[in-house]
């Protein structure tokens, strides 16, 4: 697969926002200084917006597996309910209960919700137009997921609350036991395509649309990865740590306004971000079904004029989002469908299944990669 | 002085505070669940001067290994087994704080001397950068890999060693008391491992 690669730069709007600068005589360390904040700001504002289209289809799924309607009446079908409930938590009392460790109880939804949003940063929305193609790209992310459950310990801890205190011990034990078969499938994908970078994870499999995607060479890895990923994000079926059967809301219990809004904000931004790394990693990022290389040249056109650079890169944003929310929508029916397992379900699912998987599944990546370098990545 | 070069020493005095302020307060908090905290804030901080020094793969796996793992491993044990209990006045306490505090001073005197008696190689070799990754491979698999086959066994053992604590109703009778186990429970509130035999015994 890897002839058939073509690399094109596509749209790079930093090169054209600098030399944009430079014609006005802006030196090149100030313009990009003004360059730096836009991506950032650029990307917050859409992993926010993102979540109140989350909740938003949250609510309509959740209403129309149940056979209600739903939200309706705060804008057309009810998309403006998801705002209603933001500024409900914004404008509701902020309380620290009486015996809690208020720094603690502060800090723990800020260390919950940092890393999550740190983590946008690899996301690829196309060949150029992510923040920063850092070299260690996945890793990065696994390394910073790994820092959720201190922040889950910690409000655990200082609410005072024996259902907080379960609950955060419960969160930290489930997403230190699938982050090592979550990494370990991403593992498998990183052996295939001889890089830790999502750019050149989507570029590996870029070479025949659709039938080069890993999800065709890596099955049993994208199953695992998925469920893993759905335990970190404690989503239904594995949303032990805030059963409320059980634990009231697990850590969450005595946190309100804006500090169970960062929560709920994290978990949702979680949510969207697992499924932008399972499309990334698994369905060809911004990849289109037909690879558009080949579309611009049955048109006649050239790859590298202005015009399809930009119709190819909003095309490559829009395949990344429509592949997100497709495995967003199948989180939300998931999670309205399925009950909840037991803790020691879990565990044994995380530790006894889902592990060896992973790891046999490694080795026949590994071994296939030896036996057939020409289509899994020599 | 460029925009970076003035970014990187800001960065490097910021990280070296909260560095040095954070390891003070593991030391010297009262709290140890503070402490414990602000041991996974001087790991960052360590993963932060990586991330200085063009090192970004080790700076994840600092972040992974020591914040993900290590002190989570830690606040885990903490928060378990929290026991609520006045601890006994140790005796001499104060003596004992005065000459560790020596010991640590002396330490400290002893790095600075050697800090300011090297000849430092400045500037230093030039970073890798992304490369990092397949050297440090690289090296794992070369020159460095007994020491890694060492690591690995040493964590088997400590493996083994875990499953064996925690499984101890696969023995009939305590190691070191000689008593039956209680085959019923795996985890028991109350191990007679270290404890005198019950006075019950002589009188029957």
């Amino acid at each position: 697969m890897q002839t058939f690669v073509v690399v094109t730069p596509g749209l790079d709007l930093q090169a054209s926002f600098l030399d944009l600068l430079d014609d006005f005589g802006v030196s090149q360390g100030l313009a990009h200084l003004l360059w730096l904040p836009l991506p950032m700001l650029t990307v917050l504002v859409s992993a926010v917006v993102g979540v109140l289209v989350n909740v938003w289809l949250e609510r309509k799924i959740s209403a129309a597996v149940q056979q209600r309607i739903g939200p309706e009446y705060a804008g057309a079908l009810g998309i403006l309910q998801p705002l209603a409930d933001g500024l409900k938590l914004l404008f509701k009392e902020d309380i620290i209960p009486a015996k809690a460790d208020g720094l603690l109880f502060t800090l723990g939804p800020v260390l919950v919700l940092v890393p999550v949003i740190l983590s946008w940063l690899v996301v690829p929305f196309g060949q150029n137009l992510l923040i920063s193609n850092v070299g260690v790209g996945v890793f990065l992310w696994i390394a910073l997921s790994s820092i959720q459950p201190i922040g889950l310990l910690m409000s655990g801890y200082s609410s005072n609350n024996k259902y907080s205190l379960l609950g955060g011990l419960r969160a930290a034990a489930q997403s230190i036991s699938y982050e090592i078969p979550l990494a370990l499938s991403v593992l498998a994908i990183v052996m295939m395509s001889n890089s830790l970078s999502t750019v050149d994870i989507v570029n590996q499999q870029s070479g025949a649309g659709i039938f080069s995607w890993n999800i065709w060479r890596q099955p049993v890895g994208f199953v695992i990865f998925w469920i893993c990923v759905l335990a970190e994000c404690e989503r239904l079926p594995f949303d032990l740590p805030e059963a409320e059967e059980e634990l009231v809301a697990g850590y969450q219990t005595e946190y309100a306004g804006m500090k169970f809004a960062l929560f709920y904000l994290g978990s949702y931004i979680n949510l969207v971000l697992s499924a932008l790394l399972v499309s990334v990693l698994y369905l060809g990022g911004w990849g289109f079904p037909i690879p558009v290389e080949w579309l611009a040249g049955l048109l006649g056109q050239s790859v590298d004029a202005p015009l399809v650079q930009v119709i190819t890169g909003s095309l490559g944003i829009v395949m990344t989002v429509l592949k997100a929310y497709l495995l967003v929508f199948f989180a939300i029916l998931l999670r309205w469908t399925v009950p909840r397992v037991r803790i020691d379900q879990l565990l044994d699912l995380g530790w006894k299944f889902l592990l060896p998987v992973a790891l046999v599944n490694l080795l026949v990546t590994a071994a296939l990669k030896l036996a057939f370098p020409g289509a899994f990545g020599g | 002085m460029t925009i970076a070069s003035t970014t990187e020493l800001i960065c490097f005095l910021v990280l070296s505070v909260t560095l040095v302020a954070g390891s003070l307060g593991v030391v010297l908090l009262p709290n140890i669940v503070y402490s414990a905290f602000l041991l996974g804030g001087v790991f960052l901080s360590v993963a932060g001067l990586y991330l200085l020094l063009n090192a970004s793969f080790v700076a994840a796996a600092q972040v992974l290994v020591y914040v993900g793992a290590v002190n989570v491993l830690i606040l885990f044990a903490i928060m378990l087994v929290n026991k609520k209990e006045t601890l006994a006045a140790i005796p001499g306490l104060l003596l004992r704080r005065v000459l560790s505090g020596a010991v640590c001073a002396g330490l400290f005197a002893l790095l600075l001397r050697v800090s300011f008696t090297t000849d430092w190689a400045l500037p230093g070799p030039t970073p890798v950068g992304e490369e990092a990754t397949i050297r440090i491979g690289e090296h794992l698999f070369s020159d460095y890999l007994l020491p890694f086959e060492l690591a690995s066994v040493l964590l088997l053992m400590a493996m083994i060693g875990a499953i064996v604590l925690a499984r101890r109703d696969v023995f009939s009778s305590d190691v070191i008391t000689g008593e039956p186990v209680d085959q019923g429970l795996i985890e028991k509130a109350r191990t007679p491992l270290l404890l005198e035999k019950p006075a019950l015994e002589k009188t029957s």
